[in-house]
């Protein structure tokens, strides 16, 4: 079989001969085709299967709008299920396969669902299937489920890549059709700044495919010198194989290119790309879709819409039958007879709703007026139609003209409701649109091409002035005002066999009048009880003839029966592209410290913290075990000295003559007093009453502050002290500014600390106890003049301090630590010893300070200042945070010494089940202290303060683990403090 | 009428002529007992529960579009009971098992279908977290399992476990948790309360309320006047419009939040997967489509739609952990308006107004809250006292401090 | 959605974090009678009007500028935005 059904013109690349296959059929087309005109031109007619009936289905449309004709595309990771054969560029080498069928296409097993239609009408599932209660998971729902769907993903990794990007113009031109392509040569010449955009690859729209004159010339021939005038300007970006996919607020739309999908590979480069256009004004230039009628069988291979059928012959070349009819209610579907019987095709008849004839009908057609189609014959293709009048008429082709409805679904994407319009018995655009936009063409119902041209041009003509552009006095150029008239006719109205409505979701119109029977009769229902519009086209040429359907049943109107909501996309978009760039490794930045190269050199083990990186653990040659080295790490700190990078602490440095008092209201405690020199704890309170965060303040001058915020809520304590200072005390002198970045940050933490930092620190500073006490600051030098901050501060509970370097100097800083530490036996350690240090001091992290935690269960409320203004002092005074049997931050030590604590079990009473009435807290933290040589925990519990030395239960049901253990001071080493202020 | 597997077969034969309006489209009457403001999700049951448990039946529920047009109407099915508070937890558990016998119960299908959810984690401390809360879940009687990686690969292959930018490390599982027919749960508490002789007027939009010396005596609708004894508000979502014709406050804001469906595909995703930690959650409903999901878009709207930050992030969340879906396309994408609590968790509770009751705060949450909801509210409105899961819920919970936050993301509603 | 800020012209809102109502400037006194009852309506209750709404956007892929913004929550319109500490200075508040 080779291109049966070609004939001679088209706007094909006759020299370029494209190979594909179909369903392991090898076919041959042209370039300028797409699969569906090629499968056409092969005499290809069966190409898939209805959604719920299995119904044969061949090609219907030659647009986006396309029901029937989806295949899965290309192979293995890169297939592309339920991909519309009538958008999908040809290219040589191209696979595409049928789907939704149980066996070959032909032969399809789940065709017995036709035969069981009656069974099956809108919504018969819920009405059974409850009956025995467990066999809906068991049974009918996977049955329902493997059944359902259309194409199968893959299962592999989209191997492609996706790139998005954001434009800008002054005019967005929607579709380039005639009145696209008059609004573009209109605005363009005005000087604005425009990007016309097509989701065809070849720009001119119906231009394209109809015969009639433009300017004395085809109006094919007439867009292309159209498109060379814009491509030849510096103000215009052409964009063909772009949908413009939704229409967001402000002038912003969404578009997806298709940049390699009509090649065979996409060798390395996007895929796809999408845009954010961010437009002044935009013009929708999207033309009309033209609609069915519905009547019995209308759903068989070989019936198309009428204007589809002229588009493949006149544009691709490819007759969809040897011997055509016309089914039309419109002047329009006489235009397709005209055409195809001008390529020589047999026209069988046509037959008009209406009673006059408009035009002449070609020679040899059977003409019946006032006539409908109320059958059809033939299961793989179409064989014959019956007529009203009872006459059977042999045609392999059926071309159906219901009329053209506006594409007005952008106009909608804001909620504006359309507008019927009887002339074209269609909606148009009502009058909420988007803002900026405009609407010129079909798309506005100007269904003639010299309106659309006009409107074109007329539109642009106005948003360019509105701009403040002086547009150019154009001609337009000259065109017909064709014949459109048309009639209101939707369906026919005849118990005969069933009418489809929704191709590709098998909603015919009985569907629509038992869902009337049945008390669904607004629009909303009547969508959600048959799923009428809901499939891949979203009803673009179906919603129309349900309405119409609905409208009779309740004697009403069609405005009055109403329309469904457009949302966006206006075709299906890749989820891949959505998401462009953001995935695997790439899905968010990763941030490194600076000490990182180094922890990388030492075999560090690293944990995402946010967005950082952070070294866990160091592992030692003949450690086996992550316990062996944070043990290690553990003992090394509270037995000589070890190294933590810390950078990853938020820093923010606050300056400005109100800085202190600043600082004395977002925190809780006082900060009025801070000497110059000193560092103190600070605890920041939501204004709820809740703890924020907590972390140390510096005072490095009078007027200058540092301070540190945990890791976690870097970003949104800072957004929250810009709002303290604008909006809240706008007449403070104070200043912040984020510093997390700008400098490297270590703790140096253990007994020895002091004597490796005298090393390190130059000799002028004295790092005396006496000189540098416990919360010590102060600006000092290292290794010959290297500036450097120095805080005595301790997370460990031991003598420690926290030295800072300017970025830059991060990477020597921690090599040269390290090195001059080596007398001392020095161990760089990571999050896990950190965590293991700062449990077993009792100092709360992320896992108490959860947001659901006052400073009175952490044990803090004496830092919450009665004697002045802070945010969250008033609302933590709130009678349920005080209440006596509130939680407390305790420590917990299993009773059976060798037991493992886990975090996340619950506490309640030791005689009392583990139900939601007898819970009293749960565990925050756990570690295995070496230093005590047992599990160690952190965790709330009720009254916990005055219950030191009960026994509970740590109930863990979820991993199936209860043990016993005793409540006990939350600070397990040196509770006095000593060791830090040694 | 019953509906049944045989009775489907019958009306099959004999042309399905027999099936009657599964609801009448009654007058409104000049007063009731109770007039339920909403035909939502809520209201529906609320009516349904009232006239079924409590043996209620001169009611009316005013709906001002279609039944189930509001949130029941647009949300992403998912049903499930994996809550921490002690304030929620035996809520929602009551909710699941109502879900369990729920079409038994009122004799339609609504596809309730237990495939289970499972929550990332990514961090010993999220797992941590997770612990915490299955561990509150089983001990309110709900069920939980904390998969670890290998028992999370096992159930979902796809997953990208070697290239993840946050590697995944297991998930906390809720078997009994899954999905239901969003339109059709409206749909057979509307049946199921008007075969209980209650009024579902459609097209009635409540403009004002009868209040007369600190008394709601009823409403004023686009039908006129209706009289009521208790006049039960219940329209999340448009909760801040309607209470302030009654002048009142709320500790509530309005706020749009998208969800996705994709084009059909034959089952790829077995249950509901949700990654926190890149606002996304996902599972594929059984007519095909995947239904996604994330972040609402963050600032106060009462317009149905979002904007597209949120619809990129939402799919760069998708990709980040099941790369398997890029070739899958986004076929709609819709906005529903929430009404987003102050701590994210809803009220069901008396107002200052006598015979002026509330139900609303559902942010994101509100389906799978949808027997549970109308039950209890049917409890408040019928004995006067809130039912003992929901006695939480309160308005004024925040003047004391009893604040049921799950997140602790404190009064601020878009990080709810 | 786009916000023009009055420093820096008009920017994409993904650039921003949206607070809530501007209300929230109006912090209340924490020596009143009643500071906790206003601190309550301050924190808890919002007016949440489907119109016009004042409200509060911070810059914080930009110039950490807080801004009010006068935005329609129906059609999302913009149609005035100022900076939040004029706002706030306005309104009477100082140190």
């Amino acid at each position: 079989m080779s291109q049966t059904h070609r004939i001679d013109g088209g706007l094909l690349d006759r020299s370029r001969a494209l190979r594909f296959t179909f369903n392991g059929t090898s076919l041959e087309g042209y370039a300028g085709d797409t699969l569906a005109s090629a499968l056409i031109a092969n005499g290809v007619k069966l190409v898939g299967r209805s959604f719920k009936y299995h119904r044969p289905r061949g090609i219907f449309t030659a647009g986006s709008e396309e029901p029937n004709a989806l295949v899965t595309l290309r192979r293995d990771g890169h297939g592309e299920p339920n991909t519309r054969a009538t958008v999908t560029e040809l290219f040589d080498g191209l696979v595409a396969s049928s789907q939704n069928h149980r066996g070959p296409l032909r032969y399809d097993l789940m065709a017995v669902n036709d035969y069981l239609a009656p069974f099956l009408s809108a919504g018969f599932y819920y009405k059974t299937f409850m009956w025995p209660k467990a066999f809906w998971e068991k049974l009918y729902e996977p049955v329902i489920r493997s059944s359902a769907g259309l194409g199968r993903l893959s299962g592999k990794a989209d191997p492609d890549i996706y790139d998005k990007g954001f434009l800008h113009c002054d005019i967005l031109i929607i579709g380039a059709g005639p009145a696209g392509l008059c609004a573009a040569l209109s605005a363009a010449r005005s000087g604005a700044r425009v990007i016309l955009a097509d989701e065809d690859f070849r720009f001119g729209g119906r231009l394209n495919t109809e015969t009639m004159a433009v300017a004395g010339t085809s109006g094919a021939d007439w867009a292309q010198q159209a498109v060379a005038e814009l491509a030849s300007m510096d103000n215009v970006r052409l964009m063909p194989r772009t949908t413009i996919y939704g229409a967001y607020d402000h002038g912003i739309y969404g578009a997806l290119e298709r940049r390699t999908d009509h090649l065979a590979e996409s060798a390395g480069k996007p895929r796809q790309v999408l845009w954010r256009i961010y437009s002044k004004r935009a013009i929708l230039c999207a033309g009309a879709t033209e609609r069915s009628i519905a009547f019995g069988n209308n759903d068989r291979p070989g019936i198309m819409l009428a204007g589809s059928v002229r588009a493949y012959a006149n544009r691709w070349a490819a007759l969809p039958g040897k011997r055509i009819a016309v089914f039309t209610n419109n002047d329009d579907g006489w235009r397709t007879a005209s055409d195809l019987a001008a390529h020589g095709a047999d026209i069988a008849a046509i037959v008009d709703t209406r009673d006059r004839a408009p035009l002449e009908a070609p020679a040899g057609a059977t003409v019946a007026m006032g006539a409908y189609v109320t059958d059809t014959k033939g299961r793989h293709g179409l064989k014959s139609i019956t007529l009203s009048n009872g006459t059977t008429i042999e045609c392999d082709c059926l071309a159906v003209s219901g009329g053209w409805s506006p594409n007005v679904h952008l106009t909608c994407h804001q909620r504006d409701k359309p507008q019927w319009r009887d002339d074209i018995a269609g909606f148009v655009p009502g009058p909420d649109l988007p803002v900026g936009m405009r609407v010129a063409g079909a798309a506005n119902g100007a269904l003639t091409l010299a309106a659309a041209l006009r409107e074109g041009h007329e539109q642009a003509h106005a948003a360019a002035e509105e701009l403040g552009f002086k547009p150019a006095s154009i001609a337009l150029p000259a065109a017909e005002d064709e014949a459109v008239e048309t009639s209101a006719f939707f369906h026919v109205k005849a118990d005969g066999p069933r009418a489809w409505i929704d191709l590709q979701n098998d909603v015919t119109a009985k569907d629509v009048k038992l869902s009337h029977q049945e008390g669904f009769r607004s629009v909303e229902h009547l969508k959600r009880y048959t799923t009428l519009g809901m499939a891949t086209d979203q009803g673009k040429t179906a919603n129309l003839l349900g309405l119409s359907v609905m409208a009779e049943c309740n004697g009403r109107s069609i405005p009055e029966t109403g329309t469904t909501i457009f949302r966006p996309p206006y075709t299906p978009v890749a989820i891949g592209a959505l998401a462009g760039r953001s995935r695997g490794k790439a899905f968010r930045p990763t941030r490194l410290t600076t000490s990182h190269k180094s922890a990388e050199e030492r075999d560090a083990v690293f944990v995402e913290a946010g967005q950082w990186l952070r070294a866990q653990w160091f592992p030692e040659k003949g450690e086996t075990h992550w316990r062996e080295s944070v043990d290690r790490e553990a003992v090394r700190v509270r037995e000589s000295v070890g190294i933590c990078d810390v950078t990853t602490l938020g820093k923010i440095d606050i300056q400005g003559r109100d800085a202190a008092e600043f600082l004395n209201r977002v925190y809780s405690n006082g900060f009025a007093k801070l000497p110059v020199g000193k560092v103190r704890y600070g605890l920041m309170l939501r204004e709820d009453g809740m703890v924020m965060d907590d972390g140390t303040t510096a005072r490095l001058g009078e007027n200058h502050f540092v301070m540190t915020t945990t890791t976690a809520n870097a970003v949104s304590v800072f957004r929250h002290l810009e709002f303290c200072r604008q909006c809240l005390w706008p007449g403070l002198d104070v200043h912040l500014i984020s510093a997390t970045e700008q400098w490297a940050q270590f703790a140096v933490a253990g007994p020895h600390s002091r004597d490796l930092l005298r090393k390190v620190v130059d000799p002028e500073f004295d790092l005396s106890n006496e000189a540098f006490p416990f919360m010590a600051c102060g600006e000092v030098t290292v290794f010959d003049g290297t500036p450097s901050r120095l805080f005595r501060i301790s997370f460990s509970g031991e003598l420690a301090y926290e030295i800072a370097v300017p970025a830059r100097y991060g990477d020597a800083m921690i090599r040269a630590l390290m090195d001059v530490g080596e007398e001392f036996g020095v161990v760089p350690y990571g999050t896990e010893a950190l965590s293991v240090l700062r449990i077993e001091k009792g100092h709360p992290v992320a896992n108490e300070l959860c947001g659901q935690t006052t400073a009175r269960d952490l044990g803090l409320e004496r830092m919450v200042s009665k004697k002045k203004d802070c945010i969250g002092n008033t609302l933590s005074e709130r009678s349920h945070l005080n209440r006596e049997d509130g939680l407390a931050l305790m420590g917990f030590a299993p009773v059976m010494r060798n037991e493992h604590l886990s975090a996340g079990a619950h506490f309640t009473s030791r005689d009392k089940p583990a139900t939601t009435e007898n819970d009293e807290g749960w565990m925050t933290s756990v570690a295995y202290s070496p230093t005590l040589g047992h599990s160690i925990g952190l965790g709330f519990i009720a009254r916990g303060r005055d219950r030191v030395g009960e026994i509970v239960q740590a109930a863990d049901p979820l991993r199936g683990k209860t043990i016993e253990v005793r409540i006990v001071s939350p600070h397990f080493v040196d509770p006095e403090g000593e060791r830090q202020r040694a | 009428m019953r509906y049944s597997g045989m009775k489907v077969l019958w009306e099959g034969l004999t042309g399905n002529r027999g099936w009657k309006p599964v609801w009448r489209e009654p007058e409104p009457k000049k007063s009731y007992d109770i007039v339920i403001v909403g035909g939502g999700g809520h209201g529906l049951s609320t009516a349904y529960y009232l006239a079924r448990e409590f043996g209620l039946s001169n009611i009316a529920v005013l709906e001002k579009g279609w039944l189930g047009s509001g949130n029941i109407g647009r949300n992403t099915t998912i049903i499930r009971s994996n809550y921490l508070l002690p304030g929620n937890e035996p809520f929602y558990e009551l909710s699941m098992k109502l879900w369990e016998n729920l079409e038994q119960d009122f004799n339609y299908n609504a596809m309730v279908s237990q495939r289970g959810i499972i929550n990332l984690y990514h961090s010993d401390s999220q797992r941590d977290a997770f612990a915490r809360r299955g561990n509150a879940m089983i001990m309110a009687g709900a069920d939980a399992v904390l998969l670890d990686r290998a028992g999370l690969e096992k159930q979902c292959p796809f997953l990208d476990f070697d290239n993840a930018r946050f590697p995944i490390q297991g998930g906390l599982w809720q078997p009994r948790a899954g999905t239901a027919r969003h339109d059709a749960v409206a749909w057979g508490y509307a049946r199921g309360a008007d075969m209980h002789g209650v009024d579902l007027i459609q097209n009635c939009e409540v403009t004002g309320f009868l209040i007369e010396d600190g008394v709601c005596k009823g409403v004023e609708t686009s039908r006129g006047a209706i009289l009521a004894r208790k006049t039960a508000v219940c329209v999340a979502g448009s909760s801040g419009r309607v209470m302030s014709k009654a002048g009142m406050r709320l500790p509530i804001e309005s706020h749009a939040l998208q969800a996705f469906v994709s084009e059909g595909l034959k089952p790829v995703i077995p249950g509901v997967i949700t990654f926190g930690a890149g606002h996304f959650y996902i599972s594929q409903s059984d007519k095909g489509g995947l239904v996604f999901g994330g972040d609402i878009d963050g600032y106060n709207t009462y317009a149905q739609r979002g904007n597209l930050p949120v619809v990129e992030d939402v799919c760069e969340g998708g990709m980040a952990i099941m790369p398997m879906i890029g070739r899958a396309r986004l076929l709609r994408m819709w906005g529903g308006v929430m009404d987003m609590s102050m701590d994210g968790s809803p009220f069901i509770d008396r107002t200052h107004i006598d015979g002026l009751y509330f139900n609303g705060g559902w942010c994101y949450g509100g389906f799978k809250a949808t027997p549970a909801s109308g039950f209890c509210y049917a409890h408040l409105l019928a004995r006067d006292e809130p039912h003992p899961t929901a006695a939480e819920y309160r308005l004024d919970r925040f003047i004391s401090g009893r604040m049921i936050d799950e997140r602790g993301a404190g009064a601020q509603p878009n990080l709810h | 959605m786009i916000i023009n800020h009055p420093l820096l012209g008009p920017r994409d809102a993904s650039e921003f974090v949206y607070l809530g109502d501007a209300s929230l400037i109006d912090r209340p006194d924490w020596q009143a009678k009643d500071a906790q009852q206003q601190f309550h309506d301050y924190l808890y209750l919002r007016d949440n009007p489907a119109g016009a709404h004042r409200e509060l956007w911070f810059h914080e892929q930009g110039d950490r500028s807080w801004l009010v913004v006068t935005r329609d929550t129906i059609t999302h319109e913009i149609t005035n935005v100022e900076l939040a500490r004029d706002v706030a200075l306005q309104r009477g508040r100082g140190r």
